[in-house]
């Protein structure tokens, strides 16, 4: 631990994966509070994995692979919104579509770009230590977006996600809304991508947020709960990643896992604890 | 004469199988306490959401405060029969009140002083003030549908239309609601779907008897004779099967 200090003092590279894990904590509270809450944690993991499609298309026509990650995501995001809103019947079967349909893209636009089989592992899992200053402006405008959004329609998101029907007899833009939801979404998926990769992004838009949950009682306290929860698990992985040169991202998820089981059978134990106090005071 | 509060025109609606509602029709006044009883199936809740704009019937037509249901909802206060949500869903007492704004404060950035005003008054009239910081899954069966009455309440509404508020519920709450029900009868029109007809007859003035077709019957002329011949049987059978 005191040798990931000293270097963190030393590299400016371990400083900007910090900073990274930092800003994308952010997003991951704020965004993952609403996916569990909303129970949309499937729809989150078609967005993240689909993101793949993009950023193979933006390999091979060499654009920027985070912005392709962006555009692809957001169209999943819209596409997958969509079908929710209007052919409820088949939403798993698209969600799973989308999911699979978009990775395989991409893997087929990587296998047709030469030389980048190792940045495909980094996109899958993640490289915090690779993060440049220009990435890192990238994630702190979209925490900024996403912060913005959220101050503005904190209260109509609330509605629409605790009780559709009412919100819709209050005349609220019911579908605009839920749009607006899953493309925070998006946002927060390609924010995550260079922390832990697509594939583990799901868990940390749903663990600390189900951690905090575990705790608080409303929203806005769930969301301060889960940025600081994801905060000290990013930094914490990255320092315990560090020593053993261990992949940081996997190591972040880890300790997220570990630290949800232990909050859920902690917060059993309290329930059960406080019901028994009760009946014994009777 | 003031405008009627809700008037269907021979509403016909269907779901795409059997049909629901055949040749309603159907004129609540300003003001009135309406009660519509009838049996499962029978189309009650189907009604309401006619009422509110939620459902276009195929034929016939709909008119809520003098203008089209949708156009009508923001005078409008609903209380739902089930509220499903889990019981960890992280919103307060308040919170759930102050929805009821939704629709006539800004919807961009927080709700107002006036809001806040509005939704302390309501839970004050249902009795929940003291519950305001409660987690809404923490509450008794009573208790939730007191808050949802204030969520409808905050609403501001001229027209308050409640599916089964007292469904799950026991006898004692279920006649305390109905007596706030009658207080809030003197500002405003009420209509409440009941299975029970015995129970409603003691406070509303009318009762729409809904089995497919509507009949309206003042209260006073209510007997077993036209309960059994709405129900097609013995009353008591239709009370138990609700769970």
């Amino acid at each position: 631990m005191s040798a990931f200090l000293h270097a963190l003092g030393q590299y400016p590279f371990l400083q900007h994966a910090l900073l990274g894990g930092l800003l994308a904590s952010v997003g991951c509270g704020v965004v993952g509070s609403y996916v569990v809450v909303r129970r949309i944690g499937f729809l989150a993991g078609g967005v993240a994995h689909s993101v793949l499609g993009g950023m193979g298309a933006a390999l091979y026509y060499g654009g920027d692979p985070l912005l392709g990650a962006l555009a692809a995501a957001v169209l999943a995001a819209l596409a997958i919104g969509l079908v929710a809103r209007y052919w409820r019947e088949q939403v798993d079967t698209l969600i799973a579509a989308i999911w699979a349909v978009g990775m395989a893209v991409g893997i087929l636009f990587i296998s047709r770009t030469p030389g980048y089989d190792t940045e495909l592992m980094s996109y899958l899992f993640g490289n915090i230590l690779m993060v440049t200053p220009g990435e890192l402006w990238l994630m702190a405008a979209l925490d900024g977006v996403l912060l913005g959004i959220v101050a503005l329609y904190y209260k109509a998101l609330l509605a629409v996600i605790f009780d559709e029907e009412f919100a819709t007899l209050r005349n609220l833009p019911v579908t605009a809304l839920f749009l607006l939801l899953l493309l925070m979404v998006a946002l927060t998926v390609v924010l995550l991508i260079q922390v832990v990769g697509l594939i583990l992004v799901i868990a940390l838009l749903t663990l600390p947020a189900a951690i905090a949950g575990h705790y608080t009682h409303t929203l806005r306290h769930m969301m301060l709960g889960a940025t600081a929860l994801g905060m000290l698990f990013t930094s914490s992985g990255l320092a315990l990643s560090y020593g053993p040169d261990l992949p940081s991202g996997a190591t972040i998820i880890v300790v997220a896992g570990l630290a949800y089981l232990a909050s859920a059978l902690i917060s059993r134990a309290l329930r059960q604890w406080r019901a028994r106090r009760v009946a014994v005071e009777r | 004469m003031s405008t009627p509060a809700v008037e269907l025109r021979h509403v016909w609606f269907s779901y795409g199988g059997p049909v629901v509602l055949e040749d309603v029709s159907l004129t609540v006044r300003d003001g009135e306490f309406l009660g519509v009883v009838g049996p499962n199936a029978g189309g009650k809740s189907t009604l309401l959401k006619v009422m509110l704009g939620l459902l276009r019937p195929q034929r016939g037509e709909v008119r809520v405060l003098g203008r089209a249901p949708v156009a009508a909802r923001r005078a409008v206060g609903y209380v739902p029969q089930h509220l499903r949500f889990p019981p960890d869903f992280p919103i307060s007492v308040q919170e759930t009140v102050l929805t009821g704004r939704l629709g006539r404060t800004r919807l961009i950035g927080p709700y107002t002083r006036r809001d806040r005003d509005i939704a302390r008054r309501v839970m004050a009239e249902m009795e929940v003030a003291d519950l305001a910081a409660r987690q809404l899954g923490t509450l008794s069966g009573g208790q939730l549908q007191r808050v949802l009455v204030a969520r409808a309440l905050a609403c501001e509404p001229r027209l308050l239309i409640l599916d089964e508020p007292t469904a799950n519920i026991d006898m004692r709450v279920e006649t305390e609601i109905f007596e706030l029900l009658r207080q809030l009868n003197r500002r405003m029109t009420i209509i409440v779907v009941s299975h029970d007809i015995a129970f409603i007859s003691a406070y509303v003035g009318r009762v729409a008897c809904l089995n497919r077709t509507l009949a309206v019957h003042d209260t006073a002329h209510i007997d077993g004779p036209l309960i059994d011949a709405l129900y097609g049987s013995h009353v008591h059978a239709v009370e138990h099967e609700h769970p």
